[in-house]
């Protein structure tokens, strides 16, 4: 419960790590985004919450470079994706929302495999401090086919940070995780944070962006319905139901509270 | 890094998954030498009355066996690049700093090397039984090339439902029509026994130029226009299995 207390003074005169600017997406006749607008500072933990088929990972995937929206533009580091698609693959990395790790490759391999495909000067010594980092030592030379989800999230997590990229997708990063491996995750990400890295992170779990997050997006039916800090969120709460309930709101309180409402 | 050196990373990287697998190159080599002894040893008798008297017919029945061990191969090709889409490996590497055609040309080289080396086991096997060659050096060449050629368009062929397919298990489905197109040519009996409609399919389908060159090349005969309509057939294939791939490939994410 530390990250929702931290506040974003300060931040909104820094230049935006991801800048999406009227995002429209469709598939077909299927409307998947209907016009996103949001700013992530540099270093911040921006969350994008919502249900499955809200838009996330194609938010994600545009923002990546791996789609082509339909319209509006989005930059990374001032960088524009559809423009200048070296220098944003550059400065970003992506970590699917399934584990892009080779079964067949040991996970010490993985890692210098992205090393080496990054030109980092000495690929085995950052494979070595990266399986230290992430716990995974003892595992080290064991294929990946044999990891727990969690080991296999937290390996994939350590591949993107090679070539220390400054912004970092998580695309549902615990998504069919146990709790045990979902707090290994957490732990990966808040600490990943702690080096400055700035992270967007699509989730569906209300409590995982509450614990993570300095600030939160709730994407519904392809449009942002709202967005600030966990505590500008409580605040979009109606005011009767406070009464009424003598605990603090959860984000699950609010998050269903607003989607009703916008339902209507 | 430049494009060829990452091509060179994710090639070594495929062929790990090769040989940490043998039972891939086993799988795909034990099918075609199981043909090859049924047709050796149980057909062939009865299908050389119907040859010119003095045939080999293990060398005979050889082009149309090597060509099934690479149609039979490629399966693997396209379950190797369905893993990768699926596995989000593509999107990772797509999002990275690095040739895009950089992880697909690495599956191509893959699938060839390890098509060659299936295709040498069975060579071998056929030497055992009896297969004899009086092909010279030139003639290696050309039998070399036409299976190469064959590998490249059938490895093209492969990519596609590698980057389309829902499930592991119809990623490799189109191998089996391939597996069996060699019985409907030249390749294990003569065309003219066949009956009308079947002989005109089989003379028309790139198959039977194609085992008829490298059967040429084999016994020392001159090749002919077979020759050439086997290349028109393999260049060809080659070229639209090509484009439809790599276009496919710019969408895959």
């Amino acid at each position: 419960m530390n990250a929702n207390t931290s506040t974003v003074a300060g931040t909104t005169d820094r230049p935006a790590a991801i800048a999406i600017d009227d995002l429209h997406k469709a598939f077909g006749a299927n409307q998947v985004l209907k016009g996103i607008d949001l700013k992530v500072h540099t270093g911040e933990i921006f969350a994008l919450l919502g249900s499955n088929g809200a838009g996330k990972t194609t938010t994600i995937n545009i923002c990546t470079g791996l789609l082509k929206p339909d319209r509006g533009r989005v930059a990374i580091c001032g960088f524009d994706v559809a423009r200048q698609a070296d220098q944003v693959r550059r400065v970003i990395s992506l970590t699917g929302q399934f584990a892009a790790v080779d079964d067949i490759l040991t996970g010490r391999e993985n890692l210098e495999l992205i090393a080496r495909l990054r030109s980092v000067t000495d690929p085995k010594a950052i494979a070595t401090a990266l399986l230290k980092r992430f716990d995974l030592e003892d595992a080290a030379d064991r294929r990946a086919s044999t990891y727990s989800g969690g080991m296999n999230r937290r390996l994939d997590i350590a591949m993107s940070l090679i070539g220390t990229p400054q912004v970092i997708f998580l695309d549902e990063p615990t998504t069919g995780l146990d709790p045990e491996s979902r707090l290994e995750v957490w732990r990966s990400v808040e600490e990943l944070a702690a080096g400055g890295t700035t992270i967007l992170l699509t989730t569906q779990y209300l409590d995982e962006a509450e614990r993570l997050a300095n600030r939160i997006a709730i994407l519904h039916q392809g449009v942002i319905i709202a967005c600030g800090t966990m505590a500008e969120l409580k605040e979009l709460l109606p005011q009767p139901k406070i009464e009424y309930v003598e605990k603090q709101p959860s984000l699950e309180d609010i998050f269903l509270a607003i989607t009703a409402k916008e339902a209507k | 890094m430049t494009a060829l050196s990452e091509m060179l990373v994710l090639t070594g990287r495929s062929m790990k998954h090769i040989l940490r697998s043998p039972d891939t190159i086993i799988t795909v080599c034990i099918m075609p030498i199981a043909m090859m002894l049924m047709f050796v040893y149980i057909f062939g008798g009865a299908i050389k009355s119907a040859l010119p008297a003095g045939t080999n017919y293990v060398t005979y029945q050889l082009p149309g066996i090597l060509l099934i061990t690479v149609a039979s191969g490629v399966a693997y090709t396209a379950l190797r690049v369905f893993t990768d889409r699926q596995k989000g490996i593509f999107s990772r590497l797509h999002t990275m700093p690095i040739s895009r055609g950089a992880a697909l040309w690495a599956h191509v080289i893959t699938s060839i090397v390890s098509n060659l080396v299936s295709v040498l086991v069975v060579i071998a096997v056929a030497l055992l039984i009896g297969f004899r060659s009086s092909a010279g050096p030139l003639a290696w060449l050309g039998i070399i090339g036409m299976v190469l050629l064959f590998t490249l368009a059938m490895t093209w062929l492969a990519v596609i439902p590698g980057l389309t397919a829902k499930s592991a298990e119809t990623a490799g489905a189109f191998s089996y029509p391939l597996i069996f197109l060699p019985f409907l040519s030249s390749a294990f009996a003569p065309t003219d026994t066949m009956p009308w409609a079947v002989r005109v399919f089989a003379e028309y389908q790139p198959v039977t130029p194609i085992v008829n060159s490298i059967r040429a090349l084999l016994t020392n005969q001159p090749v002919g226009s077979n020759l050439w309509v086997a290349l028109a057939w393999l260049i060809g294939i080659s070229i639209v299995t090509f484009c439809i791939a790599v276009r496919l490939y710019r969408k895959a994410v």
